[in-house]
């Protein structure tokens, strides 16, 4: 009866509860949009790996450093193996088309990135193709793209048309990896360098190093750093989730506006629910009134508004959490170019639920409030 | 005779206003004897409801003691008060108070939910009480469904569906036309004389007094 009670209660207004449900899901898919767009931002961060280090050079990350130093790091001390890469920077027919490409070292990339998966014929395709290129499975599902086609790409830095051959296409281990990459041979690039700019042949971007021991990692950073002071090109090395976040920090406050925004719509919608939950509390001053003088406490009231509070909450924060999943589907492509990784996590899905049930408690406070206070006498005076 | 039922005894009530004393009862003395139908008349603000109030222990005296049936209301713990009133007052009001949201069996099923009786034997219970308010044939209706005397006379089957040992109703009859209020009158009248009910009505209608036993009149806080 208290559950049938609580139900029809909240049915007693129709158009109120529905505009309050719904209120509350419109909020609850923006919050959660939010909660979805910053951890696609750190989803990158969380991907890198404990027993990775990244070094590049410390004038900063468009600087290069020499392929020689390769073989000088892969002799220190728990070094297991380095590969590299270089920012390609192409377009795509049009620059609405952004992805990130990367000229990738062919022998030991993959070895070193075992989080992107491909098929092993396609890789030794791609082992035999100067032109080759193996791209993210969202890569090639966005521009159509099959195993055998030909793609050119402009290139902004390396100033010319530039044809590559889709010999495979990867796939991330799971859903938290990029997929939406392109990864093309660094020899080809090198080639190309060492006929247009002779002097500039034989530089990296950055190296990724894989240690036997990621408690290590301090020490093997600053053993590599202190190796190449003093040299042409002096190094920086840190973690790749330091070399990660460098890109995140940039965007410092951007993340801080949105987190402040999160919270100012968890107000939003604890003050939509706390309106319908106050007027709902005061119309019902008299019968609350009654209920007591039969002999019913406080606290059962109270039970029965919050019932109502958080009905309606988790109505409208489940109606939020269908809109998020179809706002994320519908966006997805859109924001690919910026957020490879753009899914509802069950991180994000579980807070949305928390802030439903927190929203829903803190709104029955002030109607509760009222019930244990209401003297019978003076509840039972309120003729509506 | 045996003792009163309701025994009031050097009871006063005021209420504050801005820290300004408001006398509504002085002094009351007053027994109610079981199986009495009372009717309590007396011009608006005479401190009729207070009275009551105070009676059905949703109110407390400011001095003076109240006892009803052995029990003396007045030093009952809140907690403790509002079992004492689910176990031993009806309450009738002017205005019905029925949750529009229940219908009339859910309304009357209401008090028992307070009690430890099963799903079966609410059900005899409020079903007796319909039929003795003669709504048997109205039990799935909301109280919008219903004509004022019918709301009336399911909130008199709430009051005693719980058997109380004492039936309070304000001005019961306040809100409803001639022959509604006459039959609410001849409904407690017969609860009185058949089931032995002891009955305080508070009412305006001098007609709707003549059914009771005794009339006492309330003024400017003090029983004549
Ligand atoms: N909660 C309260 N706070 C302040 N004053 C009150 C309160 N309740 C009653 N009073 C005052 O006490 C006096 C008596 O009120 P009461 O309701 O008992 O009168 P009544 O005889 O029932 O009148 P009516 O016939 O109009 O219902 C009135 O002057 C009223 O203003
Ligand atoms: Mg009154």
């Amino acid at each position: 009866m208290v559950l049938s009670l609580i139900i029809r209660n909240a049915l007693r207004h129709k158009l109120r509860t529905f505009l309050t449900i719904l209120g509350v899901a419109v909020a609850v898919m923006a919050f959660g949009l939010i909660r979805t767009i910053l951890a696609a931002w750190y989803s990158s961060v969380e991907a890198s790996s404990p027993d990775r280090l990244v070094t590049r050079n410390a004038v900063g990350i468009t600087s290069t450093l020499p392929l020689s130093y390769r073989e000088q790091i892969l002799k220190i001390d728990g070094v297991k193996q380095v590969t590299w890469a270089n920012w390609f920077g192409g377009t795509y027919i049009d620059p609405e088309n952004f992805f990130p490409q990367f000229a990738v070292d062919k022998d030991a990339y993959f070895e070193v990135f075992p989080e992107f998966i491909t098929p092993p014929d396609q890789f030794e395709a791609w082992k035999n193709d100067l032109r080759g290129a193996i791209v993210g499975r969202k890569l090639a599902d966005r521009f159509g793209w099959k195993v055998g086609d030909r793609i050119t790409l402009i290139g902004s830095i390396y100033t010319d048309n530039w044809d590559f051959d889709i010999v495979g296409i990867y796939a991330g281990k799971d859903q938290t990896i990029d997929e939406g990459s392109m990864l093309m041979r660094w020899d080809y690039l090198d080639a190309w360098i060492k006929k247009n700019w002779p002097g500039y042949a034989a530089q990296i971007g950055w190296y990724v190093l894989k240690l036997s021991d990621p408690n290590r990692s301090t020490e093997i950073s600053s053993a590599i750093d202190t190796q190449f002071k003093n040299s042409t090109a002096e190094t920086r090395t840190e973690t790749e989730k330091a070399f990660a976040l460098s890109f995140v920090q940039m965007s410092g406050a951007i993340l801080v506006l949105l987190k402040v925004m999160s919270f100012l719509i968890i107000g939003i919608i604890l003050m939509v629910l706390v309106n319908t939950m106050v007027m709902a509390g005061r119309e019902r001053t008299a019968e609350h009134a009654y209920m007591k003088s039969l002999g019913f406490r406080a606290y059962h009231l109270v039970w029965i508004i919050s019932g109502e509070s958080l009905l309606i909450a988790f109505l409208g924060g489940g109606l939020g959490l269908l809109l998020l999943f179809g706002v994320a589907n519908i966006v997805k492509s859109a924001v690919a170019m910026w957020f490879p990784v753009f899914v509802v996590t069950p991180a994000t899905f579980m807070i949305v639920i928390c802030v439903a049930l927190f929203v829903g408690l803190l709104a029955a406070i002030f109607p509760s409030q009222r019930v244990v206070r209401m003297k019978i006498v003076d509840g039972l005076r309120v003729v509506d | 005779m045996a003792e009163a039922l309701v025994k009031i005894r050097n009871v006063s009530k005021s209420y504050y206003r801005d820290s300004q004393e408001i006398p509504v009862l002085r002094n009351i003395n007053f027994d109610i004897p079981q199986g009495e139908f009372l009717a309590l008349m007396g011009p608006s603000g005479s401190g009729k409801t207070t009275l009551l109030n105070l009676i059905s222990g949703i109110d407390r005296p400011s001095s003076g003691d109240l006892a009803v049936a052995g029990e003396n209301v007045a030093q009952l713990t809140d907690g403790q008060l509002a079992k004492w009133r689910s176990e031993h007052i009806g309450l009738v009001f002017q205005f019905y108070n029925l949750l529009p949201v229940l219908t009339a069996f859910e309304n009357v099923e209401l008090p028992l939910m307070l009690t430890k009786l099963s799903k079966a034997e609410r059900r005899k219970h409020v079903e007796t009480a319909l039929s003795i308010v003669g709504l048997a044939d109205r039990v799935k209706h909301y109280p919008r469904q219903l004509s004022g005397g019918q709301e009336q006379r399911v909130a008199i089957a709430r009051a005693i569906v719980s058997d109380p040992t004492l039936l309070l109703a304000d001005e019961p009859t306040g809100d409803l036309d001639k022959q509604s209020a006459e039959d609410i009158m001849t409904l407690l009248s017969r609860l009185n004389k058949e089931f032995g009910k002891t009955i305080i009505v508070v009412t305006h209608d001098p007609r709707a007094a003549e059914k009771a036993h005794l009339i006492r009149h309330l003024n400017k806080g003090e029983l004549t």
